[in-house]
């Protein structure tokens, strides 16, 4: 081909291409602009040019990633003898000595639970280890109603409760509650354990402000977790420093945006028992401006003169608390739990509460179950009298007369948290392990006697960096729950064999010798 | 069978039939509850619970009972996987029934259907072929182009009547928006702004609220909204709908019948609750009764259960990985695996939804790259998937991902939240749907909300570390242990479905779900429908794509009354709004019928019939060629590449549906 002919070729082309140009609407505007802006300055048009391709690399480039930045490029062959060579470790670790003997020692019930339960091994022992403090289990009437809302509802919603699992059965329960406690609304989760993990987050986002006390339980330290606020935490119970640190992050915050400020405590305590002060709470949180969350898992059903928990122990409006979690689960022997509070809050949770949208909704049965425990403590506020008798006539039994054990619990709650006595801890030197380990033997012990009680179940602490100033190292503890269902002679007998019990473990010369220096 | 369907709204005469207020109304007193009795539970037939419960006792070899008078259509065609193309007429025992009776029978049928035909059963499994992705039709860009306009139009309506609203507006309504006394505003503007004002217009379509079973039929409760959905007035009246929404896979969500005796003789025996969680007194010999049998079920040495689904994914992974490790999860993995990730603190990464070869790539790259910053190996890497996966009806590529598990070592952790019960032959979900062994998937967790009809989840794996899982767990030592009436439902529920309860009756509901999944899913197909999903999947996801027709849709629906579940954005990408049906045992050929029908008019009410024919639905090919011989077919005849797409008039869908059902679906 001559040069002529692919110059000609060539111009045809151009010709062509600017023509196909010209077609396009607006290309007459950026022709004139750049020639004005050429004939004026060719240094901004180069500088424009380099601007505009910087653009378009800029618009193509894959989007920017943290990960690459130590990435050390390897060929496949490598890669294959990496993957050869790489042993992951097993996918559970094998149990320790204690789970062993934990999980062997595992209490198996047959048949229903009670204040006298039958064991697997066939002895009937008095249970003393189940929250079922007025025996609600037993109540021919809430069966009734349990099996009438069966032959209705069949057992399962089969959904979640936005997409048609909510009955009118959950709606009278959270009426129930709500009218129950004097709070504006309510919501019924689908268990009792998650809730309080799931209505944290639903409130508390990155950059909010949480106060938490250094005892909280697992299931709210999870919530904390899940939640990303800024965590801070005051001494179990000690009022004087949490004004300290409220009054820190009031003047921390002083010139920025104002954010959510929360403080999360229990209302008694799953580790230690004792109760919280909740008038002291309003005090505080009304002058610093903070929102509560109260954890009623344990006092719902048990504090106040119905049982409405802490509020009416204490005479507290729960209208002043932000939110007030609770579990169905416990004495009230149904299942689930919930949140009350102002309408908006619990508006908030039906759409923004993880295990609430996520989950399905809670069986009708258990939701009507639920709405008749209810019902029978606010008619019977006896029964909570009588557990309370038997609540005194027990620790009549421990706290003072053993010389081993005290008791950490609120005088009014059903579950008796037992430590060992600090003296005790001190002059054995005894680790926490040593103290699970005597106290599963005064478990064993008294089960051999007849009267099944359980250990505080401690869990692992977190080990997620925004807790790790929150580490409070959960003190062994045995459980004790009282039951209204046994009659005062029997919780003073199932008391001292307890008593004996550790008193038993404890003289053992075998546990004596253990806290003995070696040397 | 064919049937006539002009009309598909008179065909299934029960539902049609107007509600008796009197005694379908549920006051909020619940003493009233026992107005609901109309029939009496007949006290001489407790065989059934009577036989559940001494099996449990003793262990004793398989009673075979004869099935409660009550349901003969159902229990007694007890046709096998051989038989299925047999024509024989169901076998029926009764008499004309009386009063009494047909009420009864009733309100049976409203919980479960009777099967109209024996030939409407198909069997669950994997045809042996590699799993394919199915082919995602995709609509005209003119429709793709008009739902990004409609949520930009959404916004700005949005913004605009917030901007006003804050400033003239109703106080109360702005009241969680902004800082008052001193307490900052308890809802972010921004994150609230969705919920605000997209999704409160359309949120009469969620949480109906509803009473009774949610079987076959689902009464909802009625009611009006005078001030744009903010708050809701119950008018006092009830429909009666069919339910295409809840997850009752296998129609256990039952009243009356084998498991709800057993369940009521269980509630007698062992009251309410155990008030404890496991590790403390919560563990009963019924718990360790059902861990076995699930055990077995799902084909592993041990199982534990929990008392919710949720919670077992979210208690597990914190369980079996730490700091160090390394979870790899599909990116459409449901938020309890998210959560329960999160908690672990382990690293985090998802992969492409259901693609072996990224997931591939990933593993490659982490462990030739180990832990970032240290480039230390990782300790253990552990992939979490879904069985099916409740949005897109899809179901996991397990061999291929089984495959990669042997070369690469990580960890499988399966969730059969649906697919336990919904797929394979005998209904043990995945692994008995593509014919593995159980025993190459460490550990295989699933709910007994959906498919058994009562509550909670379950996580089974080898011995060693369900022990494991058993001490480090926190949602056994603190969480609380399951009813035994929700036991006692699993029990039930599973032996009916392993067939030692009442044989046969198990086998017609697994192989009548995959029917219906299958007729449905042709049918909307060949209406012109982009359905995503695998074919023997009982999830079955109906693309909508404009926000407006999520609401309408379900309106429509709800005219036509049926009840479906319709999602949009955030629970699926934001261009793919979608209605939901989950197909259930309890339904029959004519409900399918009556939901192809209504979805054929709502289809053209509003446009939704934008299939290009690329994802199935075509016509059949003409006598004398089969599938295989297609391509030559298509060369012979010029055919190549021309998809014409689908759009099937009704009375043909029906006419065919049957029989095309039952081979690969095109």
């Amino acid at each position: 081909m001559d040069l002529h002919e692919v110059q000609s070729q060539l111009v045809d082309w151009l010709s062509e291409a600017s023509y196909q140009f010209q077609k396009v609407p607006g290309s007459a505007v950026l022709i004139r602009y750049v020639r004005s802006s050429y004939q004026n300055d060719p240094v901004r048009s180069a500088i424009e040019l380099i601007l505009v391709i910087f653009f378009i690399r800029y618009l193509l480039s894959p989007s920017y990633s943290t990960s690459k930045q130590n990435f050390i490029k390897l060929t496949e062959d490598e890669i294959d003898e990496l993957v050869d060579e790489w042993v992951p470790e097993p996918l559970v670790s094998p149990q320790t000595s204690l789970e062993e003997i934990e999980s062997e020692k595992l209490p198996i019930l047959v048949g229903p639970t009670g204040p006298k339960s039958k064991l697997a091994n066939g002895k009937t022992v008095t249970n003393l280890a189940s929250y079922n403090f007025y025996n609600l289990n037993a109540n021919e009437q809430i069966k009734e109603k349990a099996i009438q809302t069966l032959r209705t509802y069949g057992v399962g919603p089969c959904g979640p409760p936005q997409f048609y699992g909510t009955q009118d059965v959950h709606m009278k329960t959270e009426a129930d509650i709500a009218s129950y406690l004097g709070t504006e609304g309510c919501i019924v989760y689908a268990q009792a354990f998650s809730t309080i993990s799931s209505v944290i987050p639903a409130f508390c986002k990155r950059g909010d402000v949480i106060i938490a006390d250094r005892a909280v339980n697992y299931s709210i330290r999870k919530g904390l977790e899940v939640s990303r606020s800024n965590i801070k935490w005051y001494n179990h119970g000690d009022m004087q420093d949490l004004e300290r640190v409220m009054q820190k992050v009031v003047q921390e915050q002083a010139r920025k945006k104002l954010t959510r400020r929360f403080i999360v405590t229990e209302a008694l305590f799953e580790a230690t028992g004792d109760i919280s002060d909740l008038p002291k709470l309003i005090e505080l949180k009304e002058k610093y401006k903070f929102r509560i969350i109260l954890d009623e898992t344990w006092s719902f059903g048990v504090l106040g003169r119905t049982g409405r928990g802490l509020t009416e122990a204490q005479n507290v409006d729960p209208t002043q608390l932000d939110m007030i979690v609770g579990s169905l689960a416990g004495p009230l022997c149904a299942g689930g739990g919930f949140c009350a509070g102002p309408k908006d809050v619990v508006e908030h949770q039906r759409i923004s509460a993880a295990s609430y949208t996520f989950s399905a909704a809670l069986p009708a049965m258990l939701a009507m179950i639920a709405s008749e425990s209810l019902n029978v403590l606010q008619s019977n506020p006896e029964i909570l009298l009588q557990c309370r008798e038997n609540i005194k006539a027990m620790r009549g039994q421990l706290d003072p007369r053993s010389d081993w054990v005290m008791c950490t619990s609120a005088p009014e709650n059903p579950i008796m948290v037992l430590v060992l006595k600090p003296e005790v801890v001190k002059a054995r030197r005894l680790a926490v392990e040593d103290q699970e380990r005597l106290l599963q033997e005064c478990v064993d012990e008294s089960l051999a006697n007849g009267v099944l009680i359980t250990r505080l179940k401690g869990m692992p602490v977190s080990t997620s960096n925004g807790l790790k100033d929150g580490i409070w190292i959960v003190q062994p503890a045995l459980k004790v729950c009282v039951t209204s269902g046994l009659s005062k002679k029997e919780i003073e007998k199932a008391g001292t064999t307890i008593r004996h019990a550790i008193t038993k473990v404890m003289t053992r010369k075998t546990n004596n010798k253990l806290g003995l220096p070696s040397a | 069978m064919p049937r006539k369907l002009s009309n598909p709204f008179t065909t299934s005469s029960s539902m049609s039939q107007p509600d008796r207020p009197g005694e379908r109304r549920l006051s909020f007193k619940g003493n009233r509850l026992t107005q609901f009795f109309s029939s009496p539970k007949p006290k001489e037939q407790p065989s059934a619970q009577q036989s559940l419960l001494s099996m449990q006792q003793q262990q004793s070899s398989p009673h075979i009972t004869a099935p409660t008078i009550s349901l003969p259509t159902i229990s007694l065609s007890t046709a096998t996987a051989g038989e299925l193309n047999s024509e024989e007429p169901p076998t029926t025992l009764f008499q004309p029934p009386s009063d009494a009776e047909a009420t009864k029978q009733r309100r049976f049928e409203t919980q479960f259907g009777p099967l109209l035909s024996p030939s409407h059963r198909y069997v669950s499994v994997h045809t042996g072929e590699p799993l394919e992705a199915p082919i995602e039709d995709e609509p005209p860009y003119y429709y793709v182009l008009t739902t990004y306009i409609s949520y930009l139009i959404l916004i700005f309506c949005g913004h605009a009547r917030d901007f006003f609203g804050k400033r003239f507006g109703n106080k109360q309504y702005y009241r969680t928006l902004k800082a008052q006394n001193g307490y900052a505003p308890l809802n972010d503007d921004f994150d609230n702004f969705y919920v605000r004002r997209l999704k409160t217009r359309l949120d009469d379509c969620f949480a109906r609220p509803t009473t009774g079973v949610p079987g076959r039929y689902i009464t909802l409760m009625d009611r009006k909204s005078d001030d744009f959905n903010r708050t809701y007035q119950l008018t006092g009246t009830y429909t009666e709908t069919l339910n295409m929404s809840s997850y009752n896979y296998l129609g256990f969500a039952q009243s009356e019948g084998p498991c709800a005796d057993a369940v009521e003789e269980c509630v007698r025996k062992y009251g309410l609750g155990f008030a404890s969680p496991r590790a403390d007194s919560g563990t009963s010999d019924l718990t360790l009764e059902v861990e076995r049998e699930i055990a077995q079920f799902v084909g592993k040495p041990a199982a534990m259960v929990f008392s919710m689904g949720f919670v077992t994914n979210a208690g597990s992974f914190p369980a079996l990985v730490s700091k160090g490790c390394l979870i790899l999860s599909d990116e459409l993995n449901h938020a309890s695996i998210r959560i329960g990730a999160r908690l672990s603190g382990a690293v985090i990464r998802s992969f492409k939804h259901n693609d072996v070869t990224d997931l591939e790539k990933k593993l490659r790259e982490a462990i030739a790259q180990g832990q970032p910053r240290t480039h230390r190996p990782w300790k253990k890497i552990l992939v979490a998937i879904e069985g099916l996966y409740s949005m897109e009806g899809t179901m996991c590529d397990l061999p291929n991902i089984l495959a990669l598990k042997r070369k690469y070592k990580f960890f499988l952790y399966v969730d059969e939240a649906h697919s336990i019960g919904a797929v394979g032959p005998k209904g043990r979900g995945v692994c008995d749907y593509f014919g593995v062994d159980p025993a190459e998937v460490d550990i295989l967790m699933g709910t007994l909300t959906k498919s058994f009809g009562a509550n909670g989840g379950y996580v089974a794996a080898d011995k060693h570390i369900i022990d494991k899982l058993r001490s480090t767990n926190a949602a056994t030592l603190l969480g609380e242990s399951p009813a035994p009436a929700v036991l006692m439902q699993i029990l039930s529920s599973l032996k009916i479905i392993t067939g030692e309860l009442i044989p046969g009756q198990g086998e017609e509901r697994l192989q009548r779900i995959t029917f219906n999944s299958r007729y449905i899913r042709l049918g909307l197909k060949r209406l012109g429908f982009i359905v995503y999903g695998h074919d023997d999947s009982p999830i079955i996801p109906l693309m909508l794509y404009h926000p407006a027709k999520i609401a309408a849709f379900s309106h429509e629906m709800l005219k036509r009354k049926i009840s479906v579940v319709v999602v949009g954005y955030p629970a699926t990408p934001l261009i793919s709004s979608r209605a939901r049906f989950c197909v259930s045992s309890a339904h029959n050929k004519d409900d399918m019928d009556r939901l192809l029908a209504a979805c054929d008019e709502v289809g053209d009410i509003l446009q939704l019939k934008f299939s290009t024919g690329v994802a199935g639905g075509l016509e059949p090919l003409p006598e004398g060629v089969t599938p295989d011989m297609e391509k030559e077919w298509r060369k012979a005849n010029g055919l190549e590449g021309v998809i014409k797409p689908p759009r099937w008039k009704l009375e043909d869908v029906i006419a065919r549906g049957v029989e095309d059902a039952k081979v690969r679906l095109r």
